[in-house]
């Protein structure tokens, strides 16, 4: 029989509703890699009794009409679980058991998929190397040693290894878009306000956005489709018609038009990225489409802006770990503040310490005006930018990342080389517009690369469409020899 | 504006983390570093602009104040590292 953990979610899902594989068959499947996959560090928590007996009560009483029938996914361990532990990759949550359940995964179920784990990433997603976990860094498939992006850095790994058929992230600065790149994978951030964010842990609210990572377009119009819907538990949730985004999927972009960001070529941009951004827009004119040269002018100042409106926010939310009302407390400290104090110390790790400062700081009296509201007039600018294209261009289409994968440890010690990898991804999170990563080549190293196409706001129908097109006519097709198995 | 040891442990004092030493002395390095970066803002004139103050095109709902949960005292004292049956237990903060 061939390989079913090799399969698109697509194909797994037809494959049950065809009654040519079972739920239990296809969950022992995953559970079998899953159990060889330690080297990978992809998981936190795994919950593979319960996945096993849940695709047994579905194998009995078949509920073929749902979306995801007696589908097992792992997701982030950013998504708080009922009964289920929820770290958020940090100490301060390491006996965390959510008394609810966030409504992304809700949604999920209730379209008959259920839990296989609980996967590793970046602390209160701030990182982009998965290296910031208190749970260890996560190794990318495609070769040892090497970071697999981040902060879904565990959903990447996972998923491009084959331990779950697909997978939940969230993006706030790129963390779905970049480890989808450096993995050969499909990250998709959807527009600000279309998928919930409630259940999720907080990290910068104004720029959160959880989405889907698969191993197809086809895959993450599905996953869209079972992920996006009205909440009125998140007071910026989009009140819309639900979509059917994968009955819509047509490889058909004829006369659409792709802009070019000029101020996206970077200086000392490597000749294979290069190479990816023109080859991506051959095969969208040989398809059809019109290349129209723009300019995104405010461009150079998307990170500076991110740096300070994203660590703010993470000030603000991350407030609420004071060793009281749950997550870790210290025993040191002679009073009230001095327990915060330790608390907060001993239960963050650098990278977050480092973030909450930066935010405290901005947010602090004397400087708030020079700091945050100086970003905040400059995201409009950058907001404007992407508004005045879209009157010209239908998507825009970029490099997904500066780089492929780098080495576990190579860019650790330097913050601001770290926060460079989101240079190409950070600007559709500030102005809340939807973006998806599609593989589309390779390095000389012959790792992954993708290319990444920016869209307006609620337009992820289109940019599926185009990634669908990319994905047809690119030669990039992902073959892993499973060395961690041994 | 440059950032000194004296200011992070300000900043440090205003949320709540205590630092000893090395770790003030090499947070006050990154920062230094971080602020260089983003403070190329600075090229910019915004004098004119309107800071963005929601990224939604619609402004936020509100909602009707009334109660739709409660009584879910026990799930609320679950997570908590100290508590008894009715409260969360803190360091003594009254003489």
């Amino acid at each position: 029989m061939t390989d079913i953990t090799k399969k698109s979610l697509t194909q797994i899902v037809k494959a049950i509703k065809n009654k040519e594989v079972s739920s239990t068959e296809v969950t022992s499947a995953f559970i079998k890699n899953i159990e060889k996959s330690k080297k990978l560090n992809a998981f936190i928590t795994t919950c593979l009794d319960q996945a096993l007996k849940k695709a047994k009560e579905f194998d009995k009483k078949q509920k073929l009409n749902l979306l995801l029938p007696g589908i097992p996914i792992a997701v982030k361990d950013l998504f708080c679980t009922k009964g289920v532990k929820t770290t958020a990759g940090s100490k301060m949550l390491e006996n965390f058991i959510p008394t609810y359940e966030s409504t992304i995964t809700e949604n999920l179920w209730s379209e008959g998929a259920f839990l296989l784990g609980k996967l590793n990433c970046d602390e209160y997603a701030m990182g982009s190397s998965n290296e910031t976990s208190f749970y260890g860094n996560v190794v990318n498939p495609i070769e040892d040693k090497y970071v697999p992006g981040g902060s879904s850095g565990g959903s990447a790994s996972a998923l491009a290894a084959d331990l779950t058929p697909t997978t939940i992230g969230t993006d706030t600065g790129g963390s779905i878009r970049q480890p989808a790149s450096f993995t050969g994978t499909v990250g998709l951030k959807p527009t600000y306000g279309l998928c919930s964010r409630w259940g999720i842990v907080a990290f910068a609210s104004s720029l959160d956005q959880a989405g889907p990572m698969t191993k197809t377009v086809e895959d993450c119009a599905l996953m869209l489709e079972s992920m996006a819907a009205f909440d009125k538990k998140d007071s910026t949730s989009i009140k819309k018609n639900k979509e059917n985004y994968s009955k819509n999927l047509k490889d058909g972009i004829k006369g659409l038009k792709i802009g070019i960001p000029k101020e996206y070529r970077v200086e000392n941009m490597p000749k294979e990225i290069d190479n990816l951004w023109e080859n991506g827009k051959k095969i969208l004119k040989d398809a059809g489409a019109k290349i129209i040269d723009i300019s995104l002018s405010h461009t150079k100042y998307a990170l500076p802006t991110y740096y300070i409106v994203a660590p703010a926010e993470a000030s603000s939310n991350l407030a609420r770990y004071d060793g009281v009302k749950y997550g870790y407390r210290s025993t040191k400290g002679s009073n009230l503040i001095e327990m915060y104090e330790n608390t907060r110390s001993e239960g963050f790790g650098d990278e977050v310490k480092r973030r909450i400062l930066i935010g405290t700081y901005v947010l602090s009296s004397g400087y708030y005006d020079a700091y945050y509201l100086k970003a905040q007039k400059v995201r409009k600018l950058i907001k404007e930018d992407f508004d005045r294209s879209f009157k010209d261009v239908d998507a825009i289409l970029t490099p997904s990342t500066p780089s492929a994968a780098f080495k576990i440890g190579e860019k650790k010690d330097d913050p601001i080389s770290m926060y460079l990898n989101d240079i190409f991804t950070v600007p559709a999170n500030l102005a809340g517009i939807p973006a998806i990563s599609v593989p589309s080549g390779r390095d000389k190293k012959g790792f992954p690369l993708g290319l990444q196409l920016i869209g307006k706001t609620l337009d992820e129908q289109k940019l599926l469409n185009i990634a669908l097109a990319i994905e047809k006519r690119s030669v990039f097709k992902q073959s892993l020899k499973k060395w961690w198995e041994n | 504006m440059s950032i000194d040891k004296d200011k992070i442990k300000h900043v440090a004092k205003l949320a709540r983390i205590s630092l000893d030493e090395k770790k003030t002395d090499s947070l006050t390095k990154d920062l230094s570093s971080i602020f260089k970066f983003i403070e190329q803002l600075n090229e910019l004139d915004t004098k004119k602009i309107e800071p963005l103050s929601s990224i939604l095109n619609e402004p936020l709902r509100s909602r009707e104040d009334e109660i739709n949960d409660g009584k879910i005292k026990d799930q609320v004292l679950e997570n908590s590292p100290k508590k008894n049956e009715e409260f969360f237990i803190v360091p003594k903060v009254v003489e």
